[in-house]
């Protein structure tokens, strides 16, 4: 490698460590024995994780922010296995607007989301619950389960549904035996990152949600107290051990289903 | 009604699209036609007034507040967009270029994990490392570097700056590289040949040819920071709000629902705006190629 590919490795890696400086120091805190989140370290402690484990209000953040996410990414999964099979397969007029209308809050800030929706809810009235905040998360996942999915169902072989029929299947069996199995890792991808994003969501969970907690929006309740922060680190890191286990399935399910149709493994989550 | 008939292949496709377009259509478009509406309406005490009025815009474009937290969000998103995509360009090169093919899905997974951790623990742990005593500072301190912990970091808007730069890396990284990996190796070499140094073929080739990669990288980071809440809200400690946190204030707070969605329209207008203008560069780009 000649000198100017040495100097771009050089920055790659110290921009490595840019991005997961975060990420190294949560472990550190979360283990540390001090109750302030500052250097020099104290000793070694799993005080933090086991208080974690005691508290009543986390445990019910997370059951909360579990059913919200464990729906919004079926609701945004299902409705996403419409749209991209609809736009990968069907021509249909106005396609181009409505696609872009739909996949709209990926480009649109949280916050107006949020606030339009809220005030809609309010307006009418609503009682705020974890419905509302389902209703919410299923509308901002939509867009990224039909990016996977448009992906999954636009490397699909017409010729295969076509030789379905022609062998007598009627238009759901071919697509149930012939199509589904072939989409299906698609399918699980954009499960796991709905599941992740909804999971993660603090805006409208914040501002949607009543007096419920989620994980996020007790993470920032959390916040404000100083001697609550070495829990949040330990909850974080199991957090982000959580999250790399799943995306790591959710990479493994996207390539076995590039393998099977035969494409290149290359390319990432998005 | 005087509707072209529509074929088999439309009416399946129309049908299969229904499904989303409605759950979009409720949960969505009648929020945002809703505060649209509210906008033109008048603040009345704990109930909004029907009575049409522009007083709202008025408010938004003249109140030295209001515009100092919009001219604030707007620099804010500027330097952040610069100064990730600038960043990010030599991180896609290198991934695009010198890593080894079978390589480029690990780097690709190693950029984009630290980005599906907690959003909220992320910021704070900046907040962490920026602080008065945080990691940089005691650091420094520690190292005998510098005397006083640095003070232009502190929970000011240049940690807002690196925070959200942080925050939004991936997003430029991605767009970049596959503008790269579709660049034809062959120009490349093509240009090398007819005696262009390397420099000047990354000047006259390479780069023109990802700047469709570039101006998207700049929209996706772009259109977010500008409309965030939870970074100024954390670092910030609500002393330096943006525009998000402005809204967020006036909708609720000071249950001022009409000047608040005047807030909220206009900060759509703008990001309609930038994002106009850089869709009509890169297709100028485009034409350009062509």
């Amino acid at each position: 490698m000649n000198r100017q590919g040495w100097g771009l490795q050089a920055y790659a890696i110290f921009y490595l460590l840019f991005l997961y400086a975060p990420i190294i120091l949560l472990p550190l805190f979360a283990f540390n024995s001090g109750t302030i989140i500052a250097f020099p370290l104290q000793g070694i402690t799993t005080d933090w994780f086991a208080q974690m484990w005691a508290d009543a209000t986390l445990r019910r953040a997370l059951t909360n922010s579990l059913m919200i996410a464990v729906s919004a990414s079926i609701l945004s999964t299902c409705f996403g296995i419409f749209a991209a099979r609809a736009s990968t397969r069907f021509g249909f007029p106005g396609k181009g607007g409505i696609m872009a209308f739909i996949m709209l809050p990926m480009v649109l800030p949280e916050i107006i989301v949020a606030m339009s929706l809220l005030v809609v809810l309010l307006g009418m009235g609503v009682q705020l619950s974890l419905l509302t905040v389902i209703a919410g998360h299923t509308l901002i996942c939509m867009p990224y389960a039909i990016a996977v999915l448009s992906t999954a169902f636009s490397s699909l072989d017409r010729s295969l549904e076509e030789a379905a029929y022609d062998l007598g299947e009627t238009k759901w069996g071919a697509f149930r035996l012939v199509t589904l199995p072939l989409v299906m890792p698609g399918i699980i991808s954009a499960l796991l990152i709905s599941f992740t994003i909804s999971l993660d969501e603090f805006i409208i969970a914040f501002f949607l949600a009543g007096n419920e907690p989620t994980l996020p929006t007790y993470i920032f309740s959390q916040l404000r107290f100083p001697r609550a922060i070495p829990v949040i680190m330990a909850l974080g890191t199991v957090l982000v051990v959580l999250s790399i286990v799943l995306l790591a399935l959710g990479e493994y399910f996207r390539r076995r289903g590039n393998a099977r149709i035969g494409g290149k493994p290359t390319g990432g989550l998005l | 009604m005087a509707r072209p008939r529509l074929d088999s292949e439309a009416r399946a496709g129309l049908s299969l699209i229904a499904p989303p377009f409605l759950y979009a259509l409720v949960i969505l478009a009648a929020p945002l036609m809703t505060i649209l509406a509210y906008s033109f309406l008048t603040d009345g005490y704990l109930e909004v007034l029907p009575e049409g009025t522009l007083q709202n815009y008025g408010q938004v474009l003249t109140d030295p507040i209001v515009r100092a937290v919009m001219l604030r969000s707007l620099i804010v998103a500027a330097v952040v967009t610069f100064a990730t995509v600038v960043t990010a360009f030599p991180i896609a090169y290198y991934v695009s270029f010198m890593v080894r093919p079978e390589r480029k899905a690990m780097w690709l997974f190693l950029i984009t994990i630290p980005f599906w951790t907690s959003y909220l623990i992320r910021v704070f742990l900046w907040k962490v490392i920026l602080g008065y005593n945080g990691v940089v500072n005691s650091s420094l301190t520690g190292l005998g570097i510098i005397d006083e912990p640095l003070t232009f970091i502190l929970y000011n808007v240049n940690a807002i700056v690196i925070t959200l730069a942080h925050a939004y890396a991936p997003f430029a990284i991605l767009p970049i590289f596959v503008a790269l990996e579709k660049i034809d190796r062959s120009l490349l070499e093509a240009g090398r040949d007819l005696g262009e140094s390397r420099l000047m073929t990354f000047w006259r080739v390479t780069l023109p040819l990802a700047m469709p990669g570039v101006i998207a990288a700049t929209l996706i980071v772009f259109i977010p920071t500008i409309g965030d809440y939870v970074t100024p809200e954390v670092i910030g400690g609500g002393k330096i709000p943006m525009i998000a946190n402005m809204i967020q204030v006036q909708m609720l707070a000071l249950d001022n629902r009409p000047l608040g969605s005047a807030l909220a329209v206009t900060a759509m207008v703008i990001v309609a705006l930038v994002s106009a203008l850089f869709l009509f560069l890169n297709r100028r780009f485009l034409k350009v190629r062509q």
